[in-house]
């Protein structure tokens, strides 16, 4: 049995699944196989990008989360909120209608996520000044991309910049700041609402850390329902007051998580790429190069990065546009009385949020390698090859793989046979080699009785 | 098709003048060695030199075939092509040496560092020109 290395938000329910394989078609790693009519995931190959998610027309993934009621086990139940949520809306809802809802749901304080980009940023710059020989360095923020180099680019792994990402900073300074008020740590319960699978995943699996401040997720798909239906009832957010103020984020913050956040505020030249398959046309290119002379990458899985999460419903063009004007709006003043100023709050803590910001190294988990020896990867290499000569490379997909040469490689490591290839059941049964039974038979197989069943004649 | 299972044998063609396309054969010989389970430091250096020898042979020559060689022990990439050839090897070898046009350097190529980056990554490397006919680059790298 291989190693289980990565925990996975994305869940195929079985039941639900039509075996329709446009999850298979879709999946960047090529993950994805079709048996016995239903799509089957390879946990290692899997980045928790969500495109099958997308993909999918019948809802068959999901994306795991917490119970809600998870919440009522800690006294202190604090919302950690990503700034997209905010762009989800339409203007005329007021950030204090969301913060109201929230409350009512149940928590007793709500902090934004990006309030842990400050001390961030000058971490980041802190260690391209350090580490400036490994260029280009390659921001850690979104963890499918680190997921991606991790299986597909391990020798990319040493340009990761090896910080936490603003989420667990915002959870590690709010933790610190209830215990130091007087809370117990057992009964403070921080909940993130995500924006996408690949930060559940990064949650409960953290890449190269392996404690989080983090108690539980709630995807913001949920949240969003939950303030829609209380704004058709009417609701206006004038409760919000009971919530304790903050002092409202600061343009570049709010931007973080949109393309250009961080590499706007990087030195040096930087580029910031978002879409998965742009990402991987960029590093498959950047990989043959001796010298790029460039300082630093953002990458992020989705288009319009966490404003196109998959978690997200609003559209995510219109949820750019409405982020980018609310951070033109922000006015840069001193806070008012009763509000509190977070970045002076957390300044109190900078060093011990220093002192805990690194993470630990990431590492390959190449998924490439035809086998772990040279000398039968070799053979399987040899193999594949030879087995292409006789498939058609069309990439039909028909035989439950996602191209032609994906099925010669399950076919070397022994997961699929080469009459699951439908072109060379037809060359066999001219030679009598299989019955057309047989062949039927084997396509039952992978596509599911039910398919070939009567539903019209 | 090659007899001995203990080695493979691979060939790309390389069109002179078409920079869209250099850079897929050393994909492909990259992609070869990722699924050997070949060292990621040895891929790098493999594939750094690859690319570099390619790009020559698009910027420079009329047309040319890559054979590769690969076994458990080592890869051997050789880059022939029909071209006007290089007059003076020890000349080209020299950092910050080119005769590539500015229409090269415009594309981002050109910089004379391609021979010194190649010698500086292989294992071995091997070149022979005869003035307009053509140059054979060879590299090999060790695999363990
Ligand atoms: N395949 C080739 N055919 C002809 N000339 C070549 C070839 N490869 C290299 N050269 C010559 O050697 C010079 C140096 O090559 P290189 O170090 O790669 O620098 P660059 O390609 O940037 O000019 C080239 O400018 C060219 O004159
Ligand atoms: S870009 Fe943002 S929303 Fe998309 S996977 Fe990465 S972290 Fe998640
Ligand atoms: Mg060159």
């Amino acid at each position: 049995m291989a190693v289980k290395y990565f925990h996975h938000a994305l869940k195929f329910r079985k039941e639900v699944c039509i075996g329709c394989s446009h999850c298979m078609n879709v999946c960047p790693t090529q993950a994805i196989r079709i048996q016995g009519g239903k799509a089957e995931l390879t946990d290692n190959r899997c980045v928790d990008c969500g495109k099958c998610y997308r993909a999918c027309p019948v809802g068959a993934i999901i994306v795991e989360q917490d119970d809600f009621s998870r919440i009522f086990e800690f006294e202190h139940r604090v919302a950690l909120i990503p700034n997209v949520l905010m762009g989800q809306f339409p203007e005329r809802v007021s950030i204090n209608q969301i913060r109201s809802v929230l409350h009512e749901l149940g928590f007793t304080h709500i902090f934004e996520v990006e309030h842990g980009t400050r001390i961030l940023e000058g971490a980041m710059k802190e260690y391209m000044l350090r580490h400036g020989q490994r260029k280009p360095l390659i921001s850690t923020f979104c963890p499918a991309i680190v997921r991606l180099i991790q299986v597909r680019f391990p020798g990319l792994t040493d340009n990761l910049i090896l910080l936490k990402p603003p989420l667990d900073i915002a959870a590690s300074y709010f933790r610190k700041k209830l215990l130091d008020e007087g809370a117990k740590n057992k009964e403070i319960g921080i909940f993130y609402i995500t924006p996408c699978a690949a930060k559940i995943a990064a949650v409960k699996s953290p890449v190269g850390d392996d404690t989080s401040d983090i108690n539980g997720v709630i995807n913001m798909d949920f949240i969003f329902n939950k303030v829609y239906t209380s704004m058709k009832q009417g609701h206006t957010g004038k409760n919000a007051c009971q919530l304790p103020s903050l002092f409202a984020l600061q343009p570049e913050e709010m931007l973080w998580s949109l393309t250009e956040g961080e590499s706007s505020r990087m030195p040096g030249r930087s580029l910031a790429i978002d879409e998965i398959s742009n990402v991987i046309e960029f590093l498959e290119k950047m990989e043959n190069e001796e010298n790029t002379d460039i300082d630093f990458l953002e990458l992020r899985a989705c288009d319009q990065s966490c404003a196109g999460g998959i978690l997200t419903s609003g559209n995510r063009f219109f949820t750019v546009e409405r982020l980018r004007n609310q951070a033109c709006e922000v006015k840069l003043e001193t806070p008012e009385n009763g509000v509190t100023d977070v970045t002076a709050s957390m300044e109190v803590y900078r060093n011990f949020l220093m002192d805990n910001i690194r993470v630990k190294k990431v590492l390959p988990r190449s998924m490439e390698k035809l086998d772990e020896d040279m000398k039968q990867a070799l053979l399987k290499m040899q193999m594949v090859r030879d087995i292409m000569e006789s498939l058609p490379s069309v990439d039909c997909g028909l035989c439950g793989s996602p191209t032609c040469n994906a099925l010669a490689q399950d076919i070397a490591q022994g997961r699929a046979e080469i009459t699951h290839c439908i072109f060379i059941q037809k060359k066999y049964e001219q030679k009598d080699w299989l019955s057309s039974r047989e062949s039927l038979e084997i396509l039952k197989d992978i596509w599911g009785e039910e398919k070939f069943g009567s539903r019209k004649n | 098709m090659n007899q001995d299972s203990q080695s493979m044998h691979f060939e790309y063609n390389v069109e002179g003048g078409n920079f869209s396309r250099a850079g897929y054969a050393s994909s492909e010989i990259k992609k070869l060695l990722k699924q050997l389970n070949v060292d990621m430091g040895i891929i790098k250096r493999t594939v750094v030199g690859c690319y570099e020898a390619e790009v020559n042979v698009v910027a420079h020559a009329y047309t040319g075939t890559i054979y590769v060689d690969l076994n458990t022990e080592s890869i051997t990439i050789r880059f022939q092509d029909e071209g006007p050839g290089i007059p003076d090897i020890d000349q080209a070898m020299v950092e910050g040496f080119s005769t590539a046009s500015s229409k090269v350097r415009e594309m981002g190529f050109g910089a004379g560092m391609g021979l010194p980056n190649i010698k500086k990554n292989a294992d071995q490397m091997k070149i022979s020109s005869i003035v307009g006919k053509g140059t054979t680059l060879e590299i090999t790298m060790l695999l363990q």
